[in-house]
């Protein structure tokens, strides 16, 4: 059996080899697909910003599929008797609830109630549960593991290979691959499939807002189950997509990104430049029905308070996207009542969209973004009208139905 | 039915006095004690038949309003016998006595030092005693009161004049080794002025920030920090507070161990209902008062799953290893001090104040020091009822011993401790040995065990300036309340810190009843 981490740092030869990116179990085939060698890093990984085109990843992810390489999300096994309770204390939603097999979608807060990660908690079975999250949380964890004690964390995020497959025909894929199953497979749920004498983990789950799952198996068997995944999608335009394509899609569905729409509390240095859940729009995580969770004496308070500030999905007039506009109460640009987030045009909306951090006071008022652009290198502004939308931006049927239709 | 407004946890001196004032306002107090009597480490215990000693065998920080308040004169308390000199004892000649006046034995310009010397901290100490005696405002806390407890001391200050005042500010964070370096000539002496300075705390002469504090609090007690044992020694005390505990109308228990305090939680958070004993058997009550130290509180009888993970983890590190050994003997007969008629006062074996810094420096390591120092007491001598007849107890505060030890506590590790100390005695009292009837060791983890006290620490957790004031133990349960509603603590743990000064315990039960 090859050692994980020899697949991992493949040339111990290197000089270098403690210092360069580490690459993903799916590396040797994503490397051939990687036609621009557009490559950035994310947890230490060598990541895909692209592989071909944005545009035309975004594209596969709303009218094909597409793949997105989740090797380097962080995993952590949470186990043992304490598990729940453990869980129960850090997150902010009730997992009392959380069946076997299921995913629910957290947050966790610091004792002041601002946001450290979001991420998803799969019930595995009683007593086990896999937590994942974009950035390393392992320090956290520990400490609040600590006073219990049966519970045992462990850092699993290079004991799975995972690929994130999203968009309407990944259904027809898994279909075409045997996994008769999945068709069962509501959003959440989890579910099991031999593949190759091993076992390939299904989760109806993804980070795009359209139909889609995550699959999981040994890193073994990385390399043969791209192999089967993308013989079976060749037909259904199966495409690898990166980092770029994955923000578009995300945005569309209204969810939020470290650095763009929180930073996270406990690399935040400036006084409450982290941001609470209720601040980021996410109460409904909160379940003060719980007697206790870290966070939630402050929570209670906020929310009691109301926020100050309030992440909204706001639709802009015209097609010039407001990446970092400045928003204002008037056309004069005279009171200034937030910022945006994250900003595009979406293509599947046909709209100019974004999420923007706003003064509450000032939801019930006009909202004006002030917009900086260029045309070959000349630089133009405008002041753009903005209104604000409630629900998800792109939220299609299809993402919903079990089973999903096939496309 | 609710049985009592109040359990407290403890029957400490903290703890008692904490019940007595809650009882006096109108509450109905259980007082909830593990062992068999009360006191704490101020309870006796006969560690030899006929030979009795206690933990904490002198009084000194308690406030003299405090004992006013709780009228201790009418449950008994009495002080029959002069306060305790300071006996700074050498190998030759008469050693020096030293009371919170003067000197007397040393050579002049030593004396006259002594003189300007105490009168300056004496001054210190008064001005800052009103903040021992205040609950401490919250880290952020901008409300007027908050901000009257600091205006008062600032004011305390000023009005000690400009010189006094920058001279206290120089001088409130120096090591003890400079502050008496620059006062003091002779090597003995200085060791001995550090004393009251460093005993019970993780302090040696060289440590800075925090030795002069420790002292300035302990000056703040009854007599400027002198040390006085009651009549009937420190169970005179504790049988006065009990007295006023059980005339109040509080209800006492011992050998009731406390299992866990009980939290509820539902939809309005976690409060909580009361304890359950280790027996088994459930007390409600919606207050819960804690004098245990906090890792204690927190950690055991709360439990992390109750509390916010930052809290529990400022907990879960606080400082808090003990480093005094105590020894207790049963001697047939009164021992000789060189240069001593009698026995009389506190005696302290530490030459130099380098002397005490290598026995700290050992310890720090986990090692037992080479040659120990400590403060020895005859309290028989004041107190005959604690030996037979014509017999006498010694007891010894031996510093540092870790509470961690390299090799391990082992018989031998202890045989080894005792019979150092047994020496180093035999140099300054030749023939001691001989008069040894029973020896008793209590090491930090014999204190631990036998005091249900974290670690084994004096104090609680360190009396330092991370862990002090509105740090202590830490921020979020500095003002005696705690994240859990309706459960507070009253200990040593809590601002202004341990000895027998029972500022915790009336701090708390005013916050309770505020």
């Amino acid at each position: 059996m090859t050692n994980r981490t020899d697949i991992l740092r493949s040339d111990t030869s290197d000089p270098f080899a403690g210092e360069r990116l580490k690459v993903s179990y799916f590396h040797d085939r994503e490397k051939v697909l990687n036609l621009r060698d557009a490559w950035s890093s994310w947890n230490g990984f060598k990541f895909a910003d692209y592989y071909y085109d944005v545009d035309y990843e975004y594209f596969c992810i709303r009218n094909t599929c597409g793949t997105y390489d989740i090797c380097p999300m962080q995993k952590y096994l949470i186990e043992g008797d304490d598990a729940l309770r453990m869980l129960n204390r850090l997150v902010t939603r009730d997992l009392n609830k959380l069946r076997d097999n299921r995913v629910t979608y957290v947050a966790w807060c610091t004792d002041s109630g601002r946001l450290i990660d979001d991420g998803t908690v799969f019930r595995l079975e009683e007593n086990r549960y896999l937590l994942t999250c974009g950035s390393p949380c392992l320090a956290w964890l520990r400490k609040s593991a600590f006073g219990f004690t049966n519970v045992e964390v462990t850092d699993a995020t290079e004991d799975w290979a995972a690929l994130s497959l999203q968009g309407p025909t990944s259904f027809a894929v898994l279909q075409r691959m045997g996994l008769d199953g999945v068709a069962g497979l509501k959003p959440f749920d989890i579910g099991h499939f031999p593949f190759l004498g091993g076992t390939l983990m299904v989760s109806r789950t993804g980070f795009t807002g359209d139909l889609g799952y995550e699959l999981w198996i040994d890193p073994e068997l990385a390399l043969p189950f791209w192999d089967a995944l993308y013989d079976a999608g060749a037909d259904f335009g199966i495409q690898p997509y990166g980092e770029s394509a994955t923000n578009m899609a995300r945005l569309e569905a209204g969810f939020i990104m470290p650095y763009m729409e929180f930073n996270e509390a406990l690399k935040t240095v400036n006084f409450e430049y982290d941001q609470t859940p209720f601040e980021l729009d996410l109460g409904w995580l909160v379940d003060f029905k719980k007697p206790h969770f870290n966070g939630r004496a402050a929570l209670l308070e906020q929310k009691l308070n109301g926020p100050e500030v309030v992440l909204t999905k706001l639709n802009i007039e015209g097609n010039k996207p407001a990446e970092e506009s400045i928003l204002y109460s008037d056309k004069k640009c005279s009171r200034e009542i937030g910022y945006v987030t994250s900003a595009m045009w979406s293509p599947a909306v046909k709209a100019n969209i974004a999420l923007a951090m706003i003064d509450t006071a000032a939801l019930k008022g006009e909202i004006w973004a002030e917009i900086y652009y260029q045309r070959e290198l000349r630089h133009h502004h405008k002041v753009a009208r903005c209104t604000i939308q409630s629900k998800p931006f792109w939220s299609p049927e299809r993402a919903r139905l079990t089973p999903p239709g096939l496309l | 039915m609710v049985g009592q407004d109040t359990i407290i946890i403890g029957g400490g001196h903290n703890g008692l006095v904490c019940a007595i004032l809650l009882a006096r306002a109108g509450q109905r107090v259980t007082l909830l004690e593990a062992g068999p009597t009360l006191g704490g480490m101020a309870a006796e215990r006969e560690f030899y038949p006929g030979f009795k000693a206690a933990l904490a065998q002198t009084l000194y920080a308690m406030p003299r309003s405090l004992i006013r308040e709780l009228d201790l004169a009418t449950h008994g308390l009495a002080f029959g016998t002069e306060p305790l000199p300071l006996r700074p004892l050498s190998l030759s000649g008469t050693p020096p006595s030293i009371n919170a006046e003067s000197l007397s034995g040393a050579a002049d310009d030593d004396a006259e030092a002594y003189s300007k010397y105490v009168t300056m901290l004496k001054k210190f100490a008064a001005a800052l005693a009103p903040f021992w005696e205040r609950t401490m405002p919250r880290v952020g806390a901008t409300g007027l009161s908050d901000l009257m407890t600091f205006g008062k001391l600032g004011l305390k200050l000023r009005l000690l004049g400009k010189d006094d005042m920058l001279e206290f500010f120089r001088v409130a964070t120096l090591p003890m080794r400079d502050l008496l370096d620059e006062h003091f000539s002779d090597d003995g002496l200085k060791a001995a002025l550090c004393w009251d300075a460093l005993v019970g705390s993780q302090l040696a002469p060289r440590s800075p920030n925090q030795a002069v504090f420790t002292l300035l609090n302990r000056m703040a007690g009854k007599d400027a920090g002198q040390h006085v044992i009651p009549k009937d020694g420190m169970p005179g005390l504790v049988r006065a507070l009990e007295r006023a505990a059980v005339q109040a109308g509080v209800t006492i228990r011992t050998d009731c161990t406390v299992k866990t305090v009980q939290i509820a939680g539902d939809e309005s958070g976690q409060h909580c209902t009361g304890v359950e004993l280790e027996s088994g058997e459930a007390l409600l009550s919606d207050r819960v008062v804690s004098s245990a130290d906090p890792q204690t509180t927190f950690l055991k009888l709360i439990g992390a799953q109750h509390l916010e993970i930052e809290f529990t983890n400022r907990i879960r590190r606080l400082r808090n290893r003990g480093y005094v050994a105590r020894i207790h003997l049963a001697l047939s007969g009164l021992p000789a001090f060189q240069g001593l008629d009698s026995p009389q006062g506190r005696l302290i074996i530490a030459p130099t104040m380098d002397s005490i810094e290598f026995a700290w420096d050992a310890a720090k390591y986990e090692e037992l020091p080479a040659s120990p120092v400590m403060e020895v007491l005859v309290p028989s001598l004041q107190e005959p009822s604690l030996a037979p007849e014509g017999q006498h107890v010694l007891v010894a505060n031996v510093m540092y011993v870790p509470y961690d030890l390299k090799s391990g506590w082992t018989p031998d590790s202890r045989a080894e401790l005792l019979s150092t100390v047994l020496r180093e005695l035999e140099r300054y009292a030749p023939g001691i040995q001989e008069l040894v009837l029973a020896s008793e060791l209590l090491t930090p983890q014999d204190l631990a065990a036998q005091y249900r006290v974290t670690n084994g620490h004096w104090h609680h957790c360190e009396p330092a300036i991370d862990q002090l004031l509105m740090m202590r133990p830490t921020y979020e349960a500095a003002q005696y309340a705690t994240p859990i509603s309706g459960l507070y603590l009253c200990g040593a743990g809590c601002h202004p810190a341990g000895d027998v000064s029972g500022n915790p315990g009336r701090n708390a039960a005013k916050e309770i009843l505020a």
